[in-house]
C-alpha cells in the first residue's frame, strides 16, 4: 500500500512527458491503433467465413496460432526486421495477438446462427447480403463482441510490450522501475495496466447493452 | 397453379429425393403433401420457391418456368412457414411480420400497419407486437409464422409442418385457424406433413408421396379414405378409414323429424334431455349446417334412444334424427362398387384424381 501511495501520491508523476497522463495516452494510442487493424481484417473476415463457409481453415489456424505464439518473440523478430524506433515492432505484435479472438468468435457466432433461421431469411426473399447484415450479424453479435472484448484487453495488457523496444506507454513504468528496482513504479504500472483492462471490459458491457438487440440478448 | 412436370431431385450424394413427379396444384385450394418420413415432401415443397432446385422437368408458377425468376424475388411473392417458425430472435414481432414489406420497400408506417392487421387476422392479441420471439410461446410464434408470410399479401403460401412442433390442441386450433383464413383468403397453400389426419382435416386434394420422392395417389381426402390407390397408401391412411370418412359428407341432407315429447327443452327451444324414468337422459345434438355426418351419427350414438338432436346456430332444437334417417344417408354415400380399377389408375401415374374444385374451401364438401 505504501508504495501505491508512493506512486499515486508523487506530483511529478502526474506531469511531465514521463508522468501517468501522457503515459497513459501513448498506452492508449497504440492499444487503440493495433485494436482497430485487427478489428478491421479479422471482424470482415470472420463474417466472410461464416457466411459462406469458405476458408474456414484460415479460423482453424488463426485459433491454434493464438495458443502457440509467443508475443514477446515475436516483437524481437519484428525489431530484427524493421529496427527499432518506430511503433512498427509493437504494432504487429498487439495485431497478431489480437486478430485470433476476434477472429474466432465471429466466425463462431455467424456459424451458429440457427440453421431453421438462415432458412427462414433467405425464405422470405432476402439477399444474401441481407441475410448476413440483417440478421446474422444481429443474432451473432453478442459473440462478436465477446471476441473484440477479450482482443481488446489482451492488447491493453500486452501493450506494455512497447516500453520493451524504447517506446512509451505504461510499460515504461514497469520496465525502467524493475532496471532501477523502484518497485513502487512497477507497482503502479501494473496497477494502471489492470484498471485499463477492467475500463476495457466495463465499455463492452455498455457497448453489449446499447447494441445488442434485447430479444437476443434474454433468449441465450 | 403451380405445375410439376417430371420434376426429379438427385442430391450431389445421389439420394433420389424426388422421383418423376408431375402434378398440378390447384389455385386457390389447399394442396397437401403427405408420406412418410424421408419421402422428399420438403424436398418437392422447396424446389417451388428454389430454396432448392430441381435436377430435372420443371415447375410452374401461373405457367412461368421457376427457373427463371431470379429467387428473391420469387420468394418475396411466396408466403414460406416453416416448422420452427424461424422468426428473428433480435426483431420485435410487428417488425418480424413486416419483413417482406420491409423488402419491398414500403415505408416503416405503412409496413407496421399492416403487420398489425396480419396479426390479428391470425389471431393474436395486438399487445404483442412489441415483444420479442423468446416472450411468445410456440403456438403464438407459429402464427406469428404465418402472419409474416401473409405480410405482403403472396397469392401463394408454402407451408413445411407449420404446425408439427405444438402440443395437439393447439395444434388443432391452428388447423382451424388456418382453415378459416383459407375461407376468407383464398390463397393457393401447399402444405406439407407426415400426419395423415392433419393432410385429412386442411386438403382440398391430398398427394400421397411414398419413399423415393413418387407420388401413390392424388386426390380429395373423402376419395383417397374410400378409395386408396394401393395397399401402401391404405396403410399409411390408417384404421377408421370408414368412419373418418363421414367427416368429408355434410349432415345437411339428414332427414328430420319434429322433436318428440319426451325431449326436454327450456323456455329458448335448447335440449335439456330425454324424459327417463324420473329424471333426464344424456342426449347429443348436431348443426346440419355446419356438421358432417360423422358428428351427427356421433350424437346419436350418445342418446339412449339412438336419436340425435338437430340444433340451429343458437343450439335451439330444430328436429331429431334417428339411427335410420342417418342410416339412409350412410347408404347414398356408400363407396363406389368398382374400387380397384378407379384405384389403379392412379398408381400407374396417370392423370391424377384432383380433389373438390377450387373454392370449396373447408374440408366439410360433399366428395364429388
Ligand atoms: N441436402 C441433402 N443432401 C442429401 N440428401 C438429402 C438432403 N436433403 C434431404 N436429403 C434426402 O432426401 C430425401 C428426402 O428428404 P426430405 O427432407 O424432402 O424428406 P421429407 O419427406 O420432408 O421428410 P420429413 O418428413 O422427415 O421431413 C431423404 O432421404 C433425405 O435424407
Ligand atoms: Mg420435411
Amino acid at each position: 500500500m505504501n508504495w501505491l501511495a508512493d506512486f499515486f501520491g508523487d506530483p511529478s508523476h502526474w506531469s511531465g512527458p514521463d508522468g501517468i497522463p501522457v503515459r497513459l495516452l501513448e498506452h492508449l494510442e497504440f492499444s487503440a491503433a493495433a485494436f482497430l487493424v485487427a478489428a478491421l481484417i479479422a471482424v470482415p473476415l470472420g463474417l466472410f467465413i461464416g457466411h459462406t463457409g469458405r476458408g474456414a481453415l484460415v479460423v482453424v489456424v488463426a485459433a491454434n496460432a493464438a495458443r502457440a505464439l509467443p508475443t514477446l518473440g515475436l516483437l524481437v523478430l519484428v525489431v530484427l526486421l524493421a529496427g527499432v524506433g518506430t511503433v512498427l515492432p509493437v504494432l504487429i505484435p498487439l495485431i497478431v495477438l489480437a486478430i485470433p479472438p476476434i477472429l474466432v468468435n465471429t466466425y463462431q457466432g455467424v456459424r451458429g446462427v440457427d440453421a431453421d433461421l438462415r432458412d427462414a431469411a433467405y425464405g422470405m426473399g432476402l439477399r444474401g447480403r441481407q441475410v448476413l447484415v440483417r440478421t446474422l450479424i444481429p443474432v451473432a453479435l453478442p459473440l462478436i463482441l465477446l471476441g473484440l472484448r477479450l482482443a481488446a484487453i489482451q492488447v491493453v495488457s500486452t501493450a506494455t510490450i512497447a516500453a520493451f523496444v524504447g517506446l512509451g506507454g505504461l510499460g515504461r513504468f514497469i520496465i525502467d522501475g524493475l532496471a532501477t528496482k523502484t518497485y513502487a513504479d512497477v507497482i503502479g504500472g501494473a496497477v494502471l495496466v489492470a484498471v485499463l483492462a477492467l475500463a476495457v471490459q466495463f465499455a463492452f458491457v455498455l457497448l453489449d447493452r446499447v447494441a445488442v438487440s434485447p430479444g437476443v440478448r434474454q433468449s441465450r | 397453379m403451380i405445375t410439376f412436370e417430371d420434376v426429379t431431385k438427385r442430391y450431389r450424394d445421389g439420394t433420389v429425393a424426388v422421383d418423376d413427379l408431375s402434378l398440378e396444384v390447384p389455385t386457390g385450394a389447399i394442396t397437401v403433401f403427405v408420406g412418410p418420413s424421408g419421402c422428399g415432401k420438403t424436398t418437392s415443397l422447396r424446389m417451388i420457391n428454389r430454396m432448392i432446385d430441381a435436377t430435372s422437368g420443371r415447375i410452374t408458377l401461373n405457367g412461368q418456368d421457376v427457373r427463371e425468376i431470379d429467387p428473391p424475388t420469387l420468394r418475396r411473392g411466396i408466403g414460406y412457414v416453416i416448422q420452427q417458425a424461424g422468426l428473428f430472435p433480435h426483431r420485435k414481432i410487428v417488425d418480424n411480420v413486416a419483413t417482406v414489406p420491409y423488402l419491398l420497400g414500403w415505408s416503416k408506417k405503412k409496413a407496421r400497419a399492416r403487420a398489425m392487421e396480419l396479426l390479428e387476422l391470425v389471431g393474436l392479441d395486438p399487445s404483442l407486437a412489441h415483444r420479442y420471439p423468446f416472450q411468445l410461446s410456440g403456438g403464438q410464434q407459429q402464427r406469428v409464422g404465418v402472419a409474416r408470410a401473409l405480410a405482403a399479401d403472396p397469392p401463394v403460401l408454402l407451408m413445411d409442418e407449420p404446425f408439427s412442433a405444438v402440443d395437439p390442441i393447439v395444434r388443432a386450433s391452428l388447423q382451424d385457424e388456418l382453415l378459416r383464413l383459407q375461407s376468407e383468403l383464398r390463397k393457393t397453400i401447399v402444405f406439407v406433413t407426415h400426419d395423415i389426419d392433419e393432410a385429412v382435416k386442411l386438403g382440398d386434394t391430398v398427394a400421397v408421396l411414398r419413399v423415393g420422392g413418387r407420388l401413390a395417389q392424388m386426390a380429395g381426402p373423402a376419395t383417397l379414405l374410400t378409395e386408396p390407390a394401393d395397399d401402401f397408401v391404405r396403410e399409411f391412411l390408417g384404421r377408421d378409414r370408414g368412419i373418418r370418412r363421414l367427416s368429408f359428407i355434410s349432415a345437411k341432407e339428414v332427414r328430420l323429424s319434429p322433436p318428440p315429447a319426451d325431449l326436454v327443452t327450456d323456455e329458448d327451444g335448447r335440449p335439456l334431455g330425454w324424459r327417463s324414468g324420473g329424471g333426464l337422459a344424456a342426449y347429443g345434438v348436431f348443426n346440419p349446417e355446419a356438421d358432417s355426418l360423422r358428428v351427427a351419427l356421433d350424437a346419436a350414438l350418445l342418446s339412449p334412444n339412438g336419436v340425435a338432436v338437430a340444433v340451429d346456430e343458437e343450439g335451439r332444437v330444430r328436429g331429431v334424427a334417428g339411427r335410420d334417417a342417418i342410416d339412409e344417408l350412410l347408404a347414398e354415400y356408400a363407396p363406389p362398387v368398382a374400387g380397384p380399377a378407379a384405384g389403379a389408375q392412379s398408381s400407374r401415374g396417370g392423370p391424377p384424381t384432383v380433389g373438390p374444385p377450387p373454392g370449396a374451401g373447408s374440408s366439410q364438401g360433399a366428395p364429388t
